[in-house]
């Protein structure tokens, strides 16, 4: 279609495309973003072999630290693209999941001594039950949400504010630390692996919702129930099970960027582990192009969003910035980006954009 | 209709004699118990916050002679609210850690024409003196003088610090900034990087790896809770960088958590600061003193505060200050 487009009308058709297509503003933000950076300071992209402290071989530099800590976000935006699409509105209370599903995940490997030398049980047997745990509490947002008819905001807000209390209460208030080295593994790197593992792990989840997106009913399905409820539901659809389902499915993603958080430290702290990591999440949602008021979504675009914040996050870090300002040079790029996606501008730039060219072909013609 | 009438005037007669019934002389001790309203913050909150209130459990107990009531909240409304019923409940001491500094006037004022005494732990607040009879608290400053002694005393070749700062504006971020500000601009020593990681482990493990990946060096990294300087040091060991006792980097920490003093005696960390908790023992002999009819001199008590040095602790400290 857009091949078509482009033979049509040419290079000023391509690019009149361009701003309409909703991948533009997060590749746009990261264009800018490596730019920027490449002026101020071209070493910021300059990637080191180096070696742990066990021996094998790491990779480092700031695009490694992007992928590495941009994974959770990346997994997050995945969950929370569909729960904005099917329900038209946000899960808040992803960041005190986070928390539960990593207190699940040491409870298990501590059993009831929180600083155990050996793990009470296998590390794929404590993932599955936080994923279990999880879901659980992605299905009680879901059923308030879907079937309660109550908005995502104030049905999340309820686990938003108690969350982080049954965290602690999971572990007795205590805090475990695991001393087992192949547990450090998956926030860390694999030995003989020079690639950070939290960033395989965000390619699996993003490869499954690729292979979901096409080869099921899904996407199709959590659009038109974001679009229009009432006509859905008479072509035969459940609305409210899909709702359901998208919120199920956020749970996942929060345990596996659950496991990946308590892997980095071996250990926890209820209060400020993915700490208003939902704002981040829905941020890249938003910075992906995608209606917060549901509908029609952009995976692609809304991970690359997650990637950007990170991106942003790494270069703020790198410039110094001085910490009382560092939350205001956030918002103001945040900002830019989120005016510049707003549909209504980008109208007007396509319109500006056809205005400049279309006024050279008139001349050429004449 | 009528009969609800009469039914909701017998009742406000029942309350008015309620409440004259309570006007009468205040018993101060019910059955020779002191009852005393603890308000505090969420136990949750943080590793400090979980060992405060539990040498407040332990101390506060009817064997010792107190009746207590524990409420908890991290909102200043919803602590004055509670501090409201204490009063209403006639409890002899209030014994306050006030989530905000700003609002306690008018609370306090009530407190006083109740003949509730007021005792303030952990935190003060923008009130008058005369509304509360005394105040325990930390001295953050004391806190990050101590450790910045404590630094220059290592006589280092050369001073390049990364310093970690708590959530800004919080009176632990400020104390524990000010003195090392200070030591930076009058000794010459290098600030590498002054960032805020909120406290936040991740965080803090980020602004390191962003500093060892454009290749600056550093050999001093001062955080100001344990939770970033185990981030910091998590940053380090992805890149094989040594830190503790003799080695490369010398590892900051602050509040001594029992896992964090552990790091201590195993010399990955270098010095852990003191943030003491434990004000109960002080509450009490204020309280005995009060009781007795004593005066009790100061009214704003600074705890001892103690530094740990790596080279120095024991296991013993270890059990007894970790919290």
């Amino acid at each position: 279609m857009s091949e078509r487009y482009i033979k049509e009308k040419g290079a000023a058709g391509f690019f009149k495309n361009l701003f309409r297509h909703q991948i533009f503003i997060p590749i746009a933000a990261l264009l800018l973003l490596a730019i920027f950076n490449l002026i101020v300071d071209p070493s910021f992209f300059k990637i080191t072999l180096g070696y742990s402290s066990d021996g094998f071989p790491v990779l480092s530099g700031n695009l490694m630290t992007i992928i590495d800590y941009g994974s959770e976000l990346a997994i997050l935006a995945i969950g929370m693209t569909l729960v904005t699409a099917a329900s038209g509105g946000q899960d808040i209370s992803v960041g005190a999941a986070i928390a539960i599903s990593g207190s699940v995940v040491l409870r298990v490997l501590c059993g009831t001594d929180s600083r155990p030398e050996v793990l009470q049980a296998p590390i794929i047997v404590a993932f599955l039950v936080s994923c279990v745990v999880a879901m659980l509490f992605g299905a009680f947002n879901g059923t308030l949400v879907a079937y309660f008819k109550i908005q995502p905001m104030v049905a999340t807000l309820i686990l938003f504010t108690a969350g982080r209390s049954i965290a602690a209460w999971i572990n007795n208030n205590e805090l475990p630390i695991v001393s087992d080295k192949t547990f450090t593994y998956f926030g860390g790197f694999i030995p003989g692996v020079p690639i950070p593992t939290p960033f395989f792990i965000a390619l699996i989840c993003m490869a499954v919702i690729a292979l979901a997106l096409k080869f099921t009913n899904l996407g199709l399905y959590v659009q038109s129930v974001g679009i229009n409820e009432k006509s859905s539901r008479l072509n035969g659809l459940n609305p409210q099970m899909i709702k359901f389902i998208t919120y199920v499915i956020l749970g996942l993603c929060v345990a596996v960027a659950a496991f990946i958080k308590v892997s980095r430290l071996s250990s926890i702290n209820y209060s400020v582990i993915a700490k208003d990591i939902e704002m981040d999440a829905i941020l890249a949602v938003a910075l992906g192009g995608n209606a917060l008021s549901g509908g029609k979504f952009n995976m692609t675009a809304s991970i690359l969003g997650a990637y950007v914040i990170q991106f942003l996050t790494t270069t703020l870090y790198k410039m110094e910035v001085q910490s009382a300002a560092l939350s205001a040079y956030k918002a103001i790029v945040v900002i830019v980006l989120v005016v510049l996606s707003a549909p209504v501008v980008r109208e007007k730039l396509s319109s500006l954009w056809k205005k400049i060219t279309g006024g050279k072909t008139a001349k050429t013609q004449a | 209709m009528f009969k609800f009438k009469k039914l909701a005037t017998l009742a406000t007669a029942a309350a008015l004699c309620f409440a004259f019934a309570s006007c009468g002389p205040a018993q101060s001790t019910s059955g020779g118990l002191i009852k005393v309203g603890i308000i505090n913050n969420d136990p949750n909150e943080s590793g400090y916050r979980t060992a405060n209130d539990k040498d407040m459990k332990e101390t506060f107990t009817k064997e010792n002679g107190f009746d207590a009531s524990f409420a908890y909240s991290l909102k200043n409304d919803e602590q004055i609210n509670h501090a409201q019923k204490f009063i209403q409940d006639e409890v002899d001491y209030l014994l306050l850690s006030a989530a905000d500094t700003a609002g306690w006037d008018s609370v306090l004022k009530d407190a006083k024409d109740a003949g509730v005494k007021v005792i303030l732990f952990d935190r003060t607040i923008d009130a008058d003196e005369s509304l509360y009879e005394a105040s325990i608290v930390s001295d953050m400053d004391k806190e990050g003088q101590t450790a910045v002694d404590w630094l220059k005393g290592q006589n280092l070749s050369k001073y390049e610090v990364i310093h970690l700062q708590g959530v800004m504006g919080s009176a632990a971020q400020k104390g524990r900034s000010g003195a090392l500000d200070a030591a930076v601009s009058e000794l010459g020593w290098t600030m590498v990087a002054q960032q805020t990681a909120e406290w936040n482990a991740e965080k803090a493990q980020q602004i390191v790896q962003s500093v060892i990946d454009s290749g600056k060096s550093f050999n001093v990294i001062y955080a100001e809770n344990d939770d970033m300087a185990k981030g910091a040091v998590a940053a380090l060991d992805k890149a094989n960088i040594s830190h503790g006792v003799g080695k490369d980097v010398v590892v900051m920490g602050f509040d001594c958590n029992k896992w964090a003093l552990e790091e201590l005696l195993k010399q990955n960390w270098n010095y852990d600061g003191q943030c003491n908790p434990f004000q109960a023992s002080y509450i009490k002999d204020i309280i005995d003193k009060l009781e007795k009819g004593e005066s009790i001199g100061q009214k704003v008590v600074v705890m001892d505060e103690k530094g740990f040095d790596a080279a120095t602790i024991t296991q013993e400290d270890v059990d007894k200050y970790g919290i």
